[in-house]
């Protein structure tokens, strides 16, 4: 479990997070949502330590990251998979090996045992037979894939995602949420995603907290996020005519 | 004050980059890597360049030389003493600040544009330690590559100074042998040193540091070789005059 407390951030005297305060629990998808341009991003990078914040503090199953030492940061972000948004792969390395890097850097596995795992977590992602292939010569959807069978092969407690739909076809979107999930699901860790594709909201959704220029202005479920009266959520969610409709109906039906 | 940032930042580079080392097993490939990269691939360039430099030293200095009072051998004599002390560890350390430099800047800056640097700190990994020391290290074989270009700058300085009619083999022997010192290849190699430190370091600060998308990448590559270069003639005057005037 991650519990944030009142965090701030700013860059450049202009302040960015405004105080959020939030707790994402364990094997549950934790949505962090909002327009371009909301914070998303630097709340994520907050989360994983890549931004210093000035303000609050950040938990991971109780240990405050801003009271651990250069090197027990180090350790606690070995315990950590990532998702970016551009997927991140090694160029230099081909699928197996970027699958395998996490394995080389932080296990004593013998290379036998290195490729057992990577086989078993590339067939989970169906990736079965990419293992020779360059990232270069891998599709949005592979790549995407690869960087959660790489994020998941060292079994982590906690699951960050930086926009993992965004370039993809909402076939292969719909795929990978519902592999986020299952994987949630599968290894009990806590998972953050940093999303705004309103199809994940309603897929997996478990918790959703929505940002507004660095506020947090709203927390709930996709079960919730139907029944808010919130103007500023219904506008960001139900912003384009397909999901307006979508409320209409849901709401008829309630009725 | 951008420029006392950027020294105090590059000094923390380098420091942080010796924390928290890479697994020995991971850190030997990544090192054999760049020994190829930076240094067996480099050799082509280096021997092209020392063999018709040389060459071009010579001639200049023989048609410059037109006092027959003076003798031939001088000419063996000078080719020498500027390939070793200036030519070879000096003049290529600028070409590698262009090949090599640009090379470092640009590989580590694509690194951060494309969050590859990001994937190795949230993964816990000091990025510093995996992608800049197995660089320094593998340019601490770069006098390898200087004594090559000494040897062949000679040869290519032999080879116009007899084709080019400018003195007889004999001679130009007899000049490369002349009051030889061999602190000059010390003095030679400890520069040549202090190069490569800079040759790995500074383009891996601006590539490390360097925020943006590709235009970024291209313009941190153009301010890693002119800091480089900078770099290189300052430590070349102060190594000179402390090593050579005392």
């Amino acid at each position: 479990m991650i519990v944030v407390k009142d965090l701030y951030k700013s860059f450049n005297d202009t302040l960015i997070i405004k105080g959020i305060s939030t707790t994402f629990d364990k094997g549950k998808t934790n949505l962090i949502i909002g327009a371009s341009g909301s914070g998303k991003t630097v709340f994520l990078k907050c989360l994983l330590g890549l931004f210093a914040y000035e303000k609050g503090s950040i938990s991971y199953d109780g240990k405050i990251y801003s009271n651990l030492t250069k090197n027990q940061k180090s350790d606690l972000r070995a315990e950590i998979g990532m998702v970016f948004q551009g997927s991140a792969l090694f160029d230099s390395m081909t699928i197996a090996e970027n699958v395998m890097f996490p394995l080389r850097m932080f296990t004593n596995m013998n290379k036998s045992e290195m490729e057992d795992r990577a086989d078993v977590v590339l067939k989970r992602v169906n990736l079965a037979d990419a293992h020779y292939k360059m990232p270069s010569e891998a599709s949005g959807g592979m790549r995407k894939r690869v960087a959660i069978a790489r994020a998941i092969v060292n079994n982590p407690k906690y699951l960050f995602c930086d926009e993992p739909n965004s370039g993809l076809d909402p076939k292969t979107a719909i795929i990978i949420d519902n592999l986020i999930q299952e994987i949630t699901d599968e290894y009990n860790i806590t998972t953050v995603i940093n999303s705004h594709d309103m199809n994940s909201v309603m897929e997996i959704g478990e918790k959703i907290i929505f940002l507004i220029d660095g506020v947090k202005a709203w927390e709930g479920s996709k079960e919730t996020i139907f029944k808010t009266d919130n103007e500023v959520v219904t506008n960001f969610v139900y912003s384009s005519n397909l999901m307006k409709k979508v409320r209409q109906m849901y709401i008829e039906e309630r009725h | 004050m951008t420029y006392l940032h950027n020294i105090g930042l590059y000094f923390l580079m380098v420091k942080d980059m010796f924390r928290k080392p890479t697994k020995w097993s991971v850190m030997k490939h990544l090192i054999l890597k760049d020994i190829d990269d930076l240094i067996i691939d480099s050799l082509g360039i280096v021997a092209f360049i020392s063999f018709f430099v040389g060459g071009v030293i010579t001639i200049q200095t023989a048609l410059n030389i037109t006092n027959p009072l003076i003798p031939k051998y001088l000419v063996g004599f000078a080719t020498r003493q500027s390939i070793i002390l200036e030519f070879a560890p000096t003049f290529i350390s600028i070409i590698m600040a262009g090949k090599v430099g640009s090379f470092i800047t640009s590989s580590i800056g694509t690194m951060r544009v494309t969050e590859q640097i990001d994937a190795l700190e949230v993964m816990g990994i000091n990025s510093l330690n995996y992608l800049v020391f197995p660089k320094v290290i593998a340019l601490m074989l770069y006098p390898f590559a200087i004594s090559i270009a000494i040897f062949l700058g000679i040869l290519g300085g032999m080879a116009a100074c007899v084709y080019g009619g400018f003195s007889t083999l004999e001679d130009f022997i007899i000049g490369i042998q002349l009051d030889f010192i061999p602190f000059h290849i010390v003095y030679s190699f400890i520069k040549t040193f202090v190069f490569a430190f800079v040759l790995a370091t500074i383009p891996s600060f601006y590539g490390y540091y360097m925020k943006g998308g590709a235009l970024e990448v291209g313009k941190a590559s153009t301010t890693s070789f002119v800091w480089t270069s900078i770099m290189i003639i300052l430590l070349n005057y102060i190594l000179t005059q402390m090593l050579l005037t005392s």
